[in-house]
């Protein structure tokens, strides 16, 4: 007899919820897939009714919006999910963060509104600590990079090296002075880029400062991203991405006030 | 490399606080292999202010992080310390060259992962050696935490070296590098350690650490082999060990935890971050095993059998899902399947998760149907796994000389049963280079495959099922019937399994259906010096250390090569050498290494088991048949813990607390 996938109560996706988490501290060397695995298990241990792939091996039903890479922190990393059962997204909030381990945290949650999550992920907000490089070094750095129209720079992706450029898609960059955890004087930049294939990260970034005004950070650097959502091209800002879902859900209340 | 000493620690229990190293560790992390390994923050892990207790433990599993973080005897042991409200236990594991290279430039001490604490500011480090292959890892982790290789040159400041897990039932190898090793059930000699140095501590630490040593050894529960003399013959052999105090007891006895409803450990179990080799929780649903296979240490050193009752077990499970969110329980023993209750405990649990995508595995190589029921009625709630079964020897002959009570009937029916249940493929599991072993045993193996496959073919009624013959080195063990015997040499037991490989693959009609995995014999050479050795095989182990011999449970890390010659070196003044260790076929008279250790086994019942097993004479289970004198329970004042309790699993009608949060 051949084996058939095994029969579930596959129940219907019924609600999506867009969910903001940071990764924070020591977890920052977290790989995305470590995330997913500390994930999906949060999901069950919180009793998330999450809705499941149907085959062999049904899977949750979770889509993750471009991850920060391992060794950056973030305030910003996005991420859907589909329940087969409508839920309070503040309580899910609250139980996932519970069931996951402090510094993976679950900072908000929103119903979906209608339109994909990546249409508004359209450029992220960085700081990069350079510990050890002053902000008058790593300023002069700045200054050269942005006069330039175009600089490519090379990286290793899993399908071999790449070239592209990694001033296009630089919106803003500045250079500040800030201090390490330690309390030791360092230079902060400031970033803020659009979303490109391939994304330029930060560390895309240092390599054309390296390469333009040959800035060589002594320590590696502490990265860490502030925002994900839509750009406003005036003004170089970042803006909320879950806002629109906000706004959907407020005006869904207010056409029925009392629902069930 | 240098192997001086690297840090100077702040002396234990001397310190109001330690500080953590990880700001040092962190500017190091981006430039290892998977930084996450050695970042700790793992789920259910725990952490406590340092001047908050008064005995702190750092526990290590001498391997890598993904391979030591899912070990069930530092998972219990952490979580049964910290329970103690004064009590401190945190974890470490093998750090890889990559970080080992820059910790010693950086000076950044072996740490913990828990709170990056540097291991030597503990009171206790304690090893769990699974097996002997960690042996090296330990060494690495002493010199970078600051702590002399050699016990005798500890201070005051150190903290107590402490082996436990199998291998420490012979920890003689390691007898130079380490303060004490307790043999048996840990958790309750954990507490027995921490109760007695609590008061010592308490009553000013009088004596220091050789009167600390002192208090443990005179309770006959944890070995101090500084305390003990060996003497040699001029042929190389043992001529005695003794105590070299007074007070000091003659023999060491092994722990035995009763009552496993009562150490319903761990109950939250750790959820690493990184990726491991288990991931999953694990349910322990009995220890020990007396199905009497003479080749399986385990078995002989951890009777008699207690089992967990069905409602413990339930608890447990259902327990171990909440505070992880893993998808897989494994009810972890020696021979599951053998639990008295074992039908109702699957039964019971298949109801309890059927449509919640929980699998439950249950880790049995029984030759029997039985074992095919269970697998079917486990698979209701989750994924069907694999389907392993271990007749281990090739031959009805050898079957008779290891105990290991199947016939090829047995094994035929058995498979066809699974392949009849729609299971494509199967794994068998057999060892090479048992006592009295020829060639002609081990090919035995390639019939035994060929005869799997025809029926196979016949009752699926198709030609594409599979079997994977899987063959694992026979290495002798203390404390079992063949601490005896002769280990085969590694030449031999190659050629044995290349012919067997021959004949596999050239077996046109079925030897496509037949996979064949195996290990050549070298490892276990190592294997073999290391778990019969004595204290002279220590030199050895710290002469690979310093040629740069590291994680040799690794296959693409370890050097036979390496090993051999430092052991031709190290050993060259003296008597003995590898094959004298390994190869050499030992005397009833001999004084064994480990004799002093006691695991309750009498030696006499030993030795005429391996003349039983010499005369393919087989022995039953005392599980189903009259005790037959192991000498066991007498001797630990224990006794068999079985059900059948004739309880049931009631389903589970109080929703998860996560869940209740959810909808309020
Ligand atoms: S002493 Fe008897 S009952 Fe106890 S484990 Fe040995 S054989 Fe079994």
């Amino acid at each position: 007899m051949a084996r058939q996938p095994p029969e579930r109560d596959n129940a219907p996706a019924v609600q999506k919820l867009r969910l903001r988490y940071a990764k924070r501290g020591r977890l920052r060397f977290t790989s995305h897939r470590d995330i997913q695995r500390a994930l999906e298990r949060a999901l069950r241990r919180a009793g998330v009714p999450m809705a499941y792939s149907s085959g062999f091996t049904p899977h949750p039903k979770i889509s993750y919006a471009g991850a920060a890479a391992m060794g950056a922190a973030s305030e910003a990393e996005y991420l859907e999910i589909s329940v087969t059962e409508r839920l309070d997204p503040d309580r899910v909030r609250a139980a996932l963060d519970a069931a996951l381990p402090p510094g993976l945290d679950v900072v908000d949650v929103v119903e979906a509104a209608p339109g994909a999550l990546a249409d508004v992920l359209q450029a992220s907000e960085w700081a990069i600590q350079l510990p050890d490089v002053s902000a008058g070094q790593a300023g002069d750095a700045v200054a050269a990079l942005m006069a330039k129209g175009e600089v490519e720079v090379e990286r290793m992706m899993k399908s071999g090296p790449r070239r592209f450029d990694a001033r296009g898609p630089i919106v803003r960059l500045a250079a500040d002075s800030g201090q390490t955890t330690s309390g030791a004087p360092c230079a902060i930049l400031r970033l803020v880029v659009r979303h490109a294939t391939p994304a330029v990260r930060p560390d895309d970034v240092l390599t054309a400062l390296r390469q333009v005004a040959g800035l060589t950070p002594p320590v590696p650097p502490l990265v860490t991203r502030l925002a994900q959502g839509p750009l406003d091209p005036e003004s170089g800002t970042v803006a909320d991405p879950l806002a629109a879902d906000r706004a959907s859900v407020d005006d869904a209340v207010a056409a029925n006030p009392h629902p069930r | 490399m240098s192997a001086e000493p690297m840090t100077t620690v702040a002396a234990a229990g001397a310190a109001d606080t330690v500080e953590s190293v990880f700001p040092q560790l962190e500017a190091l992390l981006p430039l290892v292999q998977k930084p996450i390994q050695y970042v700790g923050g793992e789920l259910n892990a725990v952490s406590k202010p340092w001047q908050s207790t008064t005995v702190r433990w750092a526990l290590m599993y001498p391997d890598a992080y993904e391979v030591g973080v899912p070990n069930q005897g530092v998972q219990i042991l952490y979580e049964v310390l910290n329970e103690q409200p004064d009590v401190l236990a945190e974890r470490t594991y093998a750090v890889w060259s990559d970080l080992e290279t820059l910790m010693r430039q950086h000076d950044v001490p072996q740490f913990t992962v828990d709170a990056h604490r540097p291991v030597g500011a503990f009171d206790v480090f304690g090893l769990s050696f699974a097996t002997e292959l960690g042996y090296t890892n330990m060494l690495t982790a002493l010199d970078l935490a600051g702590i002399p290789l050699q016990a005798g040159e500890r201070g005051d400041e150190h903290p107590i070296v402490l082996a436990g897990g199998h291998a420490a039932f012979n920890p003689e190898p390691i007898a130079d590098f380490i303060d004490a090793a307790v043999i048996g059930d840990g958790e309750q000699a954990a507490l027995e350690i921490t109760a007695l140095i609590r008061d010592f501590k308490a009553e000013g630490s009088p004596g220091g650490r050789e009167q600390l040593l002192m208090r443990l050894a005179q309770t006959g529960g944890v070995y101090v082999p500084a305390f003990y003399d060996v003497e040699y013959h001029d042929d190389g052999r043992i001529k005695r060990v003794i105590p070299s105090r007074p007070g000091v007891p003659w023999r060491v006895s092994k722990h035995t935890v009763t009552d496993l409803d009562a150490w319903p450990y761990p109950k939250k179990p750790l959820v690493p971050l990184a990726e491991s080799v288990h991931e999953r929780a694990s349910v322990e649903i009995f220890r020990g095993c007396t199905r009497g296979c003479r080749f399986c240490q385990a078995g002989m050193i951890t009777r008699p059998v207690r089992e967990r009752s069905i409602t413990g077990i339930g608890e447990m499970v259902e327990q171990s899902l909440q505070a992880t969110g893993f998808e897989e329980v494994g009810l972890l023993s020696l021979s599951s399947a053998d639990h008295s209750e074992i039908k109702e405990v699957a039964k019971g649990l298949a109801d309890r998760y059927e449509g919640t995508n929980t699998s439950l595995s249950l880790p049995s190589t029984r030759v029997d149907a039985f074992n095919i029921d269970l697998a079917n009625e486990l698979s209701r709630s989750g994924r069907r796994s694999g389907l392993t079964f271990a007749p281990e020897g090739g031959s009805e002959r050898i079957r008779k000389v290891i105990n290991k009570m199947v016939t090829e009937d047995d094994l035929i029916r058995t498979v066809t049963t699974a392949y009849g249940n729609g299971w494509r493929q199967v794994k068998l599991y057999f060892m090479c280079g048992l006592p009295t072993e020829t060639d002609d045993d081990v090919l035995q193996i390639a019939e035994l495959a060929r005869e799997v496959i025809k029926t196979g073919r016949e009752v699926a009624g198709r030609k594409d099922i599979r079997c994977t013959v899987s063959i694992g080195g026979f290495v002798p063990k203390p404390h079992t019937p063949f601490q005896w015997a002769a280990q085969l040499d590694h030449e031999t037991t190659d050629a044995r399994l290349m012919k067997l490989r021959n004949v596999i693959r050239d077996d046109r009609q079925f030897g496509k259906s037949i996979g064949f995995r195996y290990h050549d014999g070298k490892p276990g050479i190592v294997e073999g010096l290391l778990s019969r050795g004595d204290r002279r095989v220590g030199r050895v182990i710290e002469a690979v250390w310093r040629d740069g011999g590291r994680f040799d449970g690794w296959s693409e890390h370890f050097s036979f090569e390496r090993w051999m010659r430092c052991a031709d070196q190290a050993l060259a003044d003296l008597p003995v050498d590898v094959d004298w260790f390994t190869t050499r076929e030992r005397e009833f008279s001999e004084v064994l290494p480990w004799d002093h250790l006691d695991s309750g086994l009498d030696k006499d019942w030993l030795w005429e088991d391996w003349q039983d097993s010499l005369n393919e004479v087989e022995v039953d289970d005392c599980r189903w048949t009259p005790c037959f004198d192991c000498g066991v329970c007498p001797q630990m004042g224990t006794d068999i813990e079985i059900g059948p309790t004739g309880k049931q699993l009631l389903p589970l009608t109080a929703i998860g607390a996560g869940a209740e949060a959810l909808r309020g």
